[in-house]
């Protein structure tokens, strides 16, 4: 029998924001001591009252209007209460039955095929203390405590591991472009519980639901969901039933296992936050926070091919990352050769930015310096190597490409008196070539140039220098 | 949460719910607890039964609107006091007994 998948998934990204979610203690110190960033309100002291952070919420209703959400100009905040050392008031402050951003979705591509991944909603919440299980004890910093998160939780649209891949790679690209958070995996940024379940093709009710949680790396959430989609179908095809259940990935054993019913049985009695009013927002704060949102990737990339002439793949590489594609922009627009600086940008800025362990931001050479110099280029005011050399000399130094022209004497001999002079040197002086290309042999002119090349001290012009050879050897 | 209990959209078991929030209850305080709270219930059960159309929703007392903080770091507990708190402190870390979840 033939299967279908279901994958949903639920996502939890940390805001970049100064300060916490309810309070203003200092929010991403990831390198601070331990429980130096707390105050009454994030340790759950008794009487100390929560205040939202106004930029937390701004930056998950502009994440849900990048989705196509609709946003609730009237939403709530509700508890959500379990007893783990990780959350000192017992409660989790988040958004139940009213979140902020409702509906949405996101477009991803796999294999060239498009599918719309729909949303059911993004809601505000805040992050648990950090928690450090030793042999004996656990030890809790609650420097993370009360961190801004939103949550997304998708529908069960996605029917691959590769799709669930290719959407999480897209929120995480379209994030970073529009400042919401740093997505840093690592650093526990982006964290999701994966939903899963499989159903004979044919059928239209969604089978038994199977979570994983707390997955923080996408190559595992690929493992786990290959695994487990290929063990739910074991279960079935072996004629036995699957129950709804949250389990665990392992990553070393290459498995997921059931969680004792005990670690997740919950009962969180959620009900609404009486210490909070509602999160009341007009729409002229909305249209304008939609102003703020920056040209998407998927956008950006389409534009590229369509207004400079790129082809996709170039488009592609230089919209993965916002500053690149900023810095590619801007030469661009001073290039009469778009093209060009594409293969300028993709090719040496890159590669030197690679080997120095350099961001764009600190490079030295400037958008307008790589037009200029790829105009003198063009006009053949220099050759492909000096342009090389120049380049190098603009990425270590900055400066201005003509003047380095100039300094360094590096403009191309297209003086035909001096070439000519360089080509009769040439010919004398190589009498064996000049018999061979004479009886037939175009690589012995090749040489020649090569010659005039070296006579020039490489300033030749080396298609003038062919040509004036040509001429000079013609019968 | 091993543990019998019985509720319903209209009955609360306050054992139950006093295990959730992990206050123990004798039996005597247990039943004195669950006759007030069926109380509570079934007079939410009598307004349930009025005519509401019409009423709009209402779901905050305090009519406060717009109370946020901007986000501009402030003062933190110094860590000694933050840690005066804790049962036990071990590396600037609140110690607790291990929870595996």
């Amino acid at each position: 029998m033939t299967y279908i998948a279901s994958i949903g998934l639920e996502v939890h990204v940390q805001l970049k924001t100064r300060t916490k979610m309810f309070c203003s203690c200092p929010a991403h110190r990831e390198d601070d001591p331990p429980n130096t960033n707390v105050c009454p309100v994030c340790l759950g002291l008794p009487g100390a009252l929560p205040v939202p952070n106004r930029e937390a919420i701004r930056k998950t209703v502009k994440t849900g209007l990048m989705m196509g959400s609709t946003i609730s100009l009237r939403s709530r905040f509700d508890r959500k209460n379990y007893f783990y050392p990780d959350m000192p008031k017992n409660y989790q402050i988040t958004q139940q039955e009213r979140p902020l951003c409702i509906g949405g979705g996101l477009e991803i591509e796999v294999n060239g095929k498009k599918k719309y991944i729909r949303l059911n909603h993004i809601h505000q919440e805040e992050d648990a203390a950090k928690i450090t299980h030793l042999e004996h004890s656990s030890e809790i910093d609650y420097n993370r405590a009360s961190t801004p998160l939103m949550e997304m939780v998708t529908e069960p649209d996605m029917s691959t591991p590769d799709e669930a891949i290719a959407f999480l790679t897209a929120l995480r690209e379209m994030l970073i472009y529009a400042g919401i958070s740093e997505c840093d995996l690592e650093r526990g940024h982006m964290r999701c519980d994966v939903n899963s379940s499989i159903r004979p093709a044919g059928t239209d009710r969604l089978g038994v639901k199977c979570e994983i949680k707390n997955m923080n790396t996408f190559r595992g959430i690929h493992r786990a969901l290959e695994y487990e989609l290929r063990r739910q179908q074991s279960v079935l095809e072996s004629g036995g039933t699957l129950r709804q259940e949250t389990r665990r990935w392992d990553d070393e054993a290459g498995a997921t296992f059931p969680m004792r019913s005990k670690e997740y049985a919950h009962d969180y009695r959620y009900f609404n936050e009486p210490d909070l009013p509602p999160v009341v927002l007009d729409q002229a704060t909305i249209d304008q926070w939609r102003t703020e949102i920056p040209e998407l990737p998927r956008a950006r990339r389409a534009r590229f091919v369509a207004d400079y002439g790129l082809p996709e793949y170039d488009a592609g590489v230089l919209t993965a990352d916002r500053a690149i594609a900023d810095w590619y922009e801007a030469a661009a627009r001073a290039s009469k050769n778009p093209k060009a600086v594409s293969n300028w940008v993709m090719g040496e800025l890159l590669r030197a930015l690679g080997e120095k362990g350099l961001s764009i931001t600190d490079a030295k050479i400037t958008p307008a310096a790589l037009a200029s110099l790829l105009d003198l280029l063009d006009k053949k005011t220099i050759n492909g190597p000096a342009a090389k050399e120049v380049f190098q000399i603009l990425f270590d130094q900055g400066g201005d490409p003509a003047e380095i022209v100039k300094a360094k004497g590096l403009a191309q001999v297209s003086d035909t008196g001096a070439m000519e002079t360089f080509a009769e040197q040439a010919i004398a002086a190589n009498p064996k070539s000049v018999d061979d290309y004479r009886s037939g042999k175009q690589a012995a002119l090749m040489y020649l140039v090569g010659q005039v090349m070296k006579l020039s001290r490489g300033k030749a012009n080396p298609q003038l220098a062919a040509e004036i050879l040509r001429s000079k050897l013609a019968p | 949460m091993a543990m019998d209990f019985s509720e319903t959209a209209d009955r609360m078991d306050v054992r139950y719910v006093a295990a959730l929030a992990r206050i123990s209850l004798d039996g005597a305080e247990a039943e004195e607890l669950q006759s007030q709270l069926d109380g509570i219930l079934a007079y939410v059960g009598e307004l349930k039964k009025l005519d509401v159309e019409g009423v709009p929703a209402f779901d905050d007392a305090s009519g406060v609107e717009g109370a946020w903080h901007e986000d501009e770091p402030g003062e933190c507990l110094p860590h000694d006091v933050a840690m005066s708190l804790a049962p036990l402190e071990r590396h600037g870390q609140f110690v607790v007994p291990k929870i595996i979840e």
